[in-house]
């Protein structure tokens, strides 16, 4: 099956400023993708090529396999990260005219938007004039004015911003459902807990490159320190400290880093062997914020080659 | 083109059906109606007070020709003046006009005295001289035997008609220019005036798109292009639609003003006595000669031209305007430095327009009705003189293909700065994203 999305080699310069520089990544079809970086990173200028609204000025883009050739607003949902509606516009007839303009018929449009409306639960603001609602209230329209042509690829450019936690849930299982029925979505961000969250995939951007990308799963594995923490009852046997190596320790809590290759099985085997009442017993994996940090200072110090997991 | 159509159609609804818009359609009209129906009251305004004149009239000059009129009544007294000034604040008149007999039949001088504690109101005395002028000039006739339409074949009227010396040159008549002129000013002015409110409407609205940031989810599924020619042609027809509404209404309401209380120049006796030397008859000729001179104009012709100038001025400035407002951005304030370029033409235009009118087939009127930031200015107020239509043809084929290429051009910097935030742009900034690749 083709990837929903591929880049391949895109480069896009303003004046002397490169900012893409040689990306490429693919998204899977039905994947929840983060695509991440700094601020200035160049993921704006990245999405911009992908909506077909700058042209790239070499490399390819394909979509569902075929090459990017001019715009295709039915297959792609953008909710930009700068939105904002017309205030004076009443909401339905600003919903239907979006929808319009990306080629949906009138009646497709009002069934869907009604849809959208009713499972929000806003049917009363049909009349109201986008004005007259809340920032959170505005939000939800966007969202609406993203999904409500079924594009197969959502790309949502910091979709939680401004959002309060209720309203962010709410838009949460929406993106999961969508998901769910095999929707890709891109989700672009600078905030690693809600990656970690949400994304499976991921792709890291700095200075406009691409410096890091694969299942999250992955590159957890790949980063991590081999850290295992024990927590247990009663006392830990003395000999402990030759055996492994300790690098935390507090109350009835040991942190240790086992050698690359060993099982962690053996230090459990350990454990149970010296009479330690074991709790709990856990791999510390490094966050997605521990990488991005670190991966993001790495290629600002020694811009490194591309590490493509 | 689907996606043209909806921008255009919400563009002009957006606005059309915006209260402000209807009611400064429906009111300029009504303020203009308004504005003439009290010029008619403060015309009528004077006659409302009642004077009584006594005449003491030595020579029997006045008897029979001087009338009541327009609340002035006058009645004949005998008797000696001094007597007749003494008795006066008894009675219940309150002036008392004195005109000794005529000596002198060859004098072309005469004088009639007006005794009253208050000065004759200008209106007063127009009328008194008028009147007395006309009645001496009877009694002279009379007294020197004169045949009357020997007298007025002496006063001879010369008019000077134009005529075409080529079969194929404007027949003109002595009013032509002048009516001319004043169609000419009224349209070049409208188009002035039209240019400007609509362009800068344009500017308004990239502006608050790009503040709003609705640009960004519009762009996402429309081309820059797209939204911005849908822009300029939905406002543009919100223009054409107030301008005809005006063309209707303002005529119409002006018309009925004028009905219920207007100026009618027969009973005004300033206008009268002011043009003396030619008696109502002329007036009544005169504007029915202007009337027919009016009509003569080939309204097919020109109606139709003024509308495709007013087309072409407004997308020759308002794509202006769009590229501008797309520079400008958020600060609304400092941007405005951006708008001088733009203005400065539109009104350089607009006084050209008026030297044209005075020199209509000057080098001056010829070259400013071809250079496209004037002409959509200049032509117009030439239009109703009848130029050359070789000049017409240049003037619009090159408008037509100068307002092609700044749509293109404005098209260029717009892709470019809608999608810019922040500080507005310098110039040097803007001439690069013309090149700028998508």
């Amino acid at each position: 099956m083709h990837p929903v999305l591929r880049l391949d080699q895109v480069v896009k310069t303003y004046g002397t400023h490169r900012a893409v520089d040689e990306v490429s990544f693919a998204v899977p079809p039905a994947t929840l993708f983060g695509l991440l970086g700094p601020n200035g990173a160049g993921k704006t200028s990245l999405i911009r090529i992908i909506t077909a609204i700058t042209r790239a000025d070499s490399g390819n883009v394909y979509l569902n396999g075929d090459r990017l050739a001019g715009r295709h607003p039915q297959s792609i949902g953008y909710m930009p990260e700068e939105r904002g509606l017309y205030k004076r516009m009443k909401v339905f007839d600003h919903l239907m005219y979006l929808a319009r303009l990306k080629g949906l018929s009138k009646s497709f449009a009002d069934e869907q938007i009604n849809h959208w409306m009713d499972k929000f639960d806003i049917q009363d603001w049909g009349t109201k004039k986008v004005e007259e609602l809340s920032k959170g209230m505005q939000q939800k329209i966007q969202f609406i004015a993203t999904v409500m042509h079924q594009p197969k690829l959502l790309i949502l450019d910091e979709p939680f911003s401004g959002l309060d936690p209720i309203n962010t849930n709410l838009i949460k299982d929406e993106i999961h459902q969508l998901k769910e029925s095999g929707t890709s979505i891109i989700f672009s961000t600078h905030r690693m807990e809600q990656v970690e969250a949400i994304c499976e995939h991921i792709v890291l951007i700095n200075q406009g490159r691409n410096i890091l990308e694969g299942k999250l799963q992955d590159i957890k594995d790949t980063f991590k320190d081999n850290l295992f923490e024990v927590i247990y009852k009663g006392s830990l046997p003395p000999g402990l400290g030759d055996q492994f190596r300790i690098t935390e320790r507090s109350d009835h809590r040991v942190v240790i880093q086992l050698e690359e290759g060993k099982h962690s099985g053996a230090l459990l085997q350990y454990m149970v062997n010296n009479q330690v009442q074991v709790t709990s017993f856990q791999e510390i994996l490094p966050t997605l914020n521990d990488i991005f940090i670190k991966q993001v200072e790495a290629s600002n110090t020694t811009l490194p080659e591309e590490m493509n997991l | 083109m689907q996606t043209l159509l909806l921008i255009i159609r919400r563009e002009y609804l957006s606005r059309v059906t915006r209260r402000s818009f209807i009611l400064g359609t429906l009111l300029t009209p009504l303020a203009f109606a308004a504005l003439i129906a009290i010029v008619g009251v403060i015309f009528q305004y004077e006659s409302d007070q009642t004077q009584r004149i006594a005449i003491l009239d030595e020579g029997n000059v006045l008897k029979g020709v001087i009338k009541d009129e327009n609340n002035l009544y006058f009645s004949f007294e005998e008797g000696p003046l001094d007597t007749l000034r003494k008795n006066l604040p008894e009675t219940d008149y309150d002036a008392l006009l004195y005109l000794p007999a005529i000596d002198d039949l060859m004098s072309n001088r005469l004088r009639a005295y007006y005794y009253s504690d208050d000065q004759p109101t200008p209106d007063v005395e127009l009328m008194l001289r008028d009147r007395i002028s006309g009645a001496v000039r009877d009694y002279k006739i009379d007294a020197l035997n004169i045949e009357r339409r020997q007298l007025e074949a002496l006063d001879t009227r010369i008019e000077l008609e134009p005529e075409p010396l080529t079969d194929n040159g404007a027949d003109a008549t002595r009013f032509t220019s002048a009516i001319a002129a004043a169609i000419g000013l009224g349209m070049g002015f409208i188009m002035y005036l039209t240019v400007f409110i609509y362009g800068v409407m344009v500017m308004r609205s990239v502006m608050e798109e790009k503040t709003s940031r609705i640009v960004e989810v519009m762009i996402s599924s429309v081309k820059p292009f797209q939204l911005m020619l849908g822009k300029i042609i939905g406002v543009g027809g919100v223009g054409l639609t107030q301008v005809a509404v005006w063309a209707v209404l303002i005529p119409l309401l002006a018309g009925l003003a004028q009905l219920i209380f207007g100026i009618d120049p027969s009973n005004n006796p300033m206008l009268d006595s002011q043009s003396a030397d030619f008696n109502p008859d002329d007036t009544q000729a005169m504007i029915s000669m202007a009337m027919a001179e009016v009509a003569s104009i080939n309204w097919w012709m020109v109606l139709p031209l003024f509308i495709l100038y007013f087309l072409g001025g407004f997308f020759i400035y308002s794509s202006l305007f769009a590229a501008v407002g797309s520079a400008i951005g958020d600060d609304t304030g400092e941007g405005q430095a951006l708008t001088i370029p733009i203005t400065i033409p539109v009104i350089l235009a607009l006084y050209i327009m008026i030297a044209v009118i005075q020199a209509p087939n000057s080098s001056l009127a010829t070259w400013s009705s071809i250079f496209p930031l004037f002409s959509p200015i200049v032509m117009p107020a030439r239009l109703a003189f009848g130029p050359p239509t070789w000049e017409v043809i240049v003037s619009l084929l090159v408008m037509i293909g100068f307002s092609l290429f700044l749509i293109w051009f404005a098209g260029r910097i717009y892709r470019v700065g809608i999608l810019m935030y922040g500080k507005r742009a310098s110039f040097k900034e803007i001439a690069k994203w013309l090149f700028v690749r998508e």
